[in-house]
């Protein structure tokens, strides 16, 4: 028979023991729900936590030293060596910039400062914000913006520190504060500070590399941040945040800056440490190597992501062998029901035999009706799954914002899971319909016409 | 291309030789078709009487290939079915052969022209060819009014007329039929023994009619077969 005759002739069938048929569909359907929803909670939790781990920074990142640093550290190299030590510069971190896969260079920027706000002055630290760190998570759930440019006179404030500002931080967003730090100029140029200098703008020893100059600059405050993004970059504690880029112009004097006036006047400024970020954590490894080459001791951590990949791969598994039971189960109700099929249906399927029905012919009815009941059943299966999924997001969604958590979601359908679990759904199904159908195929057709 | 020249040579329909077809039934052993060697030529109109448990139902089901002899031959349009796969056999069944039955068949789901339609469904005949085919042998047997309606809603006479509507969408060369009066009241057993001399008549088809009523079978068939325990009595 011609599949359209087979498909007609399948539906047709099934719709006569409606109520049996239905029930055995809804058992597929539920049994693939179960393991869509199973799978898709492995799917969902796997992309979340990959995700946060990348976004986090914390895989994607290189930070760069210049070599000398180590080798002093170490302590068996000797100081003076023969061949100079790369300096760690402008011109290094330009060069660092146009690897491969390097998304961004930038070094660490934190200084001490003084904020005006209302009259008072608060000591706190600065700490400079990549661009890149509006992705990674850090800022999420924050109150007001992050910075509208990179070079935007804004700050975000940690909410601690917002917190001795004022009463009500919100209010905090949209004014303006002043921040005053300690500006490194070089020792030729004159005092330009409007402010008065400070006691030790000039040291007695005449090597010192750079005179301290007390400046001011405002800012405007657009945004509160919860969590403290620095909390896992490793560099300390920062409680008020301005673009990257800003922080840098302020060429505000920083610890590290010492080190280098110890070590000597110096033509260039150099960078303590420099942060590359790589496109992927998975390209770590040969933008390290290429920096590496270049003269600069790097220190990376090592890809988890991985590791994290295998786990959950195991976990789809455990979670997929459940949701397989409930399958197993609606796999016994379609034996069950063909069978039954078979028995009442017996002088029908002799009939067709008489009227010129080959045994592949009834063979292939009853497949089809099986087939139909697993198509049915895997749409049904999937449709219930994935809201299944979205239940449980939505639970613990309204669990975390009863906590001040931000929102995530934990199901994920992609979709190669829905298409899978509707061809898995036909195939289990015509599993199922191998022995009732063969069975029919077989029925004599003298016995099954023979009088009722 | 071998059974058309067979059958061009010998001229029969159907032909058995010493069938028989024997059931074990526990200990004792049944000869419900005992060596029976019986020939149809094509176009003849066979009536095959005898009592109730001759074996009239079984030799009938060997003609039409729905049932294997024990042993002995059966050779229609000059092909044996022994020979046959069981997918041939099927093919046989559906384009070669029309079945009308006592208890009419029809499936009770399909209206008539979905009965009648199943075996060209079987036949994989294009579906636009199928509704005028279907058209036609309801027409012949006067059901064209009746084409939607369901087994369940017709008198048994038009049921049995639908039934030899299906057996005929096909045109079969033989038409077998096992009591098809067996259910109905006199009046419409004629008529449905009419339509089948009809058929043979302008069809040319090769009937073979199984009953018990004798009358009947003198009135319609051009030869008579009884059976006796299995055997043929007189051909
Ligand atoms: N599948 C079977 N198994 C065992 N015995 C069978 C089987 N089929 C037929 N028989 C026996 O074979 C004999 C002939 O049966 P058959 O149905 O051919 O008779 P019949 O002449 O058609 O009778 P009726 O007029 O009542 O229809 C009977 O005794 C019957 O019991
Ligand atoms: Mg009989």
């Amino acid at each position: 028979m011609k599949v359209r005759d087979l498909t007609e002739l399948a539906v047709r069938n099934l719709r006569e023991a409606l109520l049996r048929n239905t029930l055995t569909t809804l058992g597929i359907g539920v049994g693939i729900a179960s393991l869509v929803a199973m799978l898709s909670l492995g799917v969902g939790l796997q992309r979340l936590a990959t995700q946060r781990l990348e976004r986090s920074g914390l895989f994607n990142a290189i930070f760069v030293r210049p070599a000398s640093d180590f080798r002093r550290m170490g302590g068996g190299a000797n100081p003076a060596a023969p061949g100079k030590p790369t300096p760690l510069d402008l011109k290094a971190r330009q060069a660092i910039a146009h690897l491969a896969d390097v998304q961004e260079v930038y070094p660490q920027i934190r200084f001490p400062t003084e904020i005006q706000y209302a009259g008072n002055s608060y000591p706190t630290a600065v700490a400079g914000i990549p661009a890149s760190d509006r992705a990674s998570g850090a800022f999420d759930g924050m109150e007001g913006r992050f910075f509208s440019s990179p070079t935007a006179d804004e700050a975000i404030l940690q909410i601690g520190f917002a917190q001795r500002l004022a009463r009500q931080p919100e209010t905090l967003i949209g004014k303006q504060m002043v921040v005053r730090y300690a500006k490194r100029e070089p020792l030729a140029a004159t005092d330009g500070g409007k402010g008065p200098a400070t006691g030790k703008t000039s040291p007695s020893a005449p090597t010192a590399g750079f005179s301290l100059v007390l400046k001011e600059k405002d800012l405007q405050i657009v945004g509160i941040v919860k969590t403290d993004p620095e909390g896992f970059g490793g560099f300390g504690r920062g409680q008020l945040f301005v673009p990257l880029d800003v922080a840098e112009a302020l060429h505000a004097t920083q610890v590290t800056d010492l080190r280098q006036v110890l070590r000597g006047p110096s033509s260039v400024p150099t960078y303590a440490v420099l942060t590359v970020r790589v496109t992927s954590p998975t390209r770590v490894p040969t933008v390290e190597a290429a920096i590496k080459r270049m003269g600069f001791e790097t220190f990376s951590l090592l890809d988890t992501t991985r590791n994290l990949r295998l786990f959950f791969t195991v976990f789809d598994l455990l979670l997929g062998i459940f949701g397989g039971l409930a399958l197993v189960v609606a796999t016994l109700g379609i034996v069950n029901t063909l069978v039954m099929a078979i028995l009442e249906r017996r002088r029908e399927i002799g009939v067709l035999k008489a009227l010129g029905a080959a045994d592949q012919d009834v063979r292939q009815l009853f497949f089809s009706e099986a087939a139909v009941m697993g198509l049915l059943g895997g749409f049904f299966g999937t449709g219930l799954g994935w809201a299944i999924g979205r239940a449980l997001t939505f639970g613990t969604d309204l669990y975390l914002r009863r906590r001040d958590l931000p929102a995530v979601n934990i199901s994920f359908v992609p979709w190669w899971l829905a298409l899978g679990a509707i061809v898995f759904a036909v195939a289990v199904s015509l599993l199922a319909g191998i022995y009732p159908a063969s069975r029919a195929a077989r029925l004599n057709p003298v016995e099954a016409l023979r009088y009722e | 291309m071998m059974g058309a020249t067979l059958q061009a040579r010998d001229g029969f329909a159907i032909r058995a030789e010493n069938v028989s077809r024997h059931f074990q039934m526990g200990q004792t052993l049944i000869r419900a078709v005992d060596e029976v060697t019986l020939s149809v030529r094509k176009g003849e109109f066979v009536g095959l009487l005898g009592s109730s448990g001759s074996g009239k139902s079984t030799l009938l089901n060997l003609m039409a290939g729905l049932d294997h002899p024990t042993s002995g031959t059966m050779i229609a349009e000059g092909r044996n079915l022994a020979a046959m796969s069981s997918r041939e056999l099927a093919r046989f069944r559906n384009q070669t052969v029309g079945i009308v039955f006592q208890a009419f068949n029809l499936l009770p789901r399909m209206t008539l022209e979905e009965n009648v339609e199943l075996p060209l469904r079987l036949a994989e005949v294009d579906r636009g060819e199928r509704a005028a085919r279907v058209r036609e042998v309801l027409e012949r047997v006067h059901l064209e009014k009746r084409s939607t309606h369901r087994p369940g809603e017709l008198s048994g006479g038009e049921q049995q007329r639908a039934a030899i509507a299906r057996a005929l969408v096909n045109h079969p060369t033989i038409l077998y039929a096992d009591e098809p009066t067996g259910n109905l009241d006199s009046a419409t057993g004629g008529e449905i023994l009419n339509l089948l001399w009809e058929i043979n008549q302008t069809l040319a088809a090769t009937i073979v009619l199984v009953t018990h009523e004798q009358p009947l079978a003198e009135r319609f068939a051009g030869r008579i077969a009884f059976m006796k325990d299995g055997k043929l009595v007189a051909a």
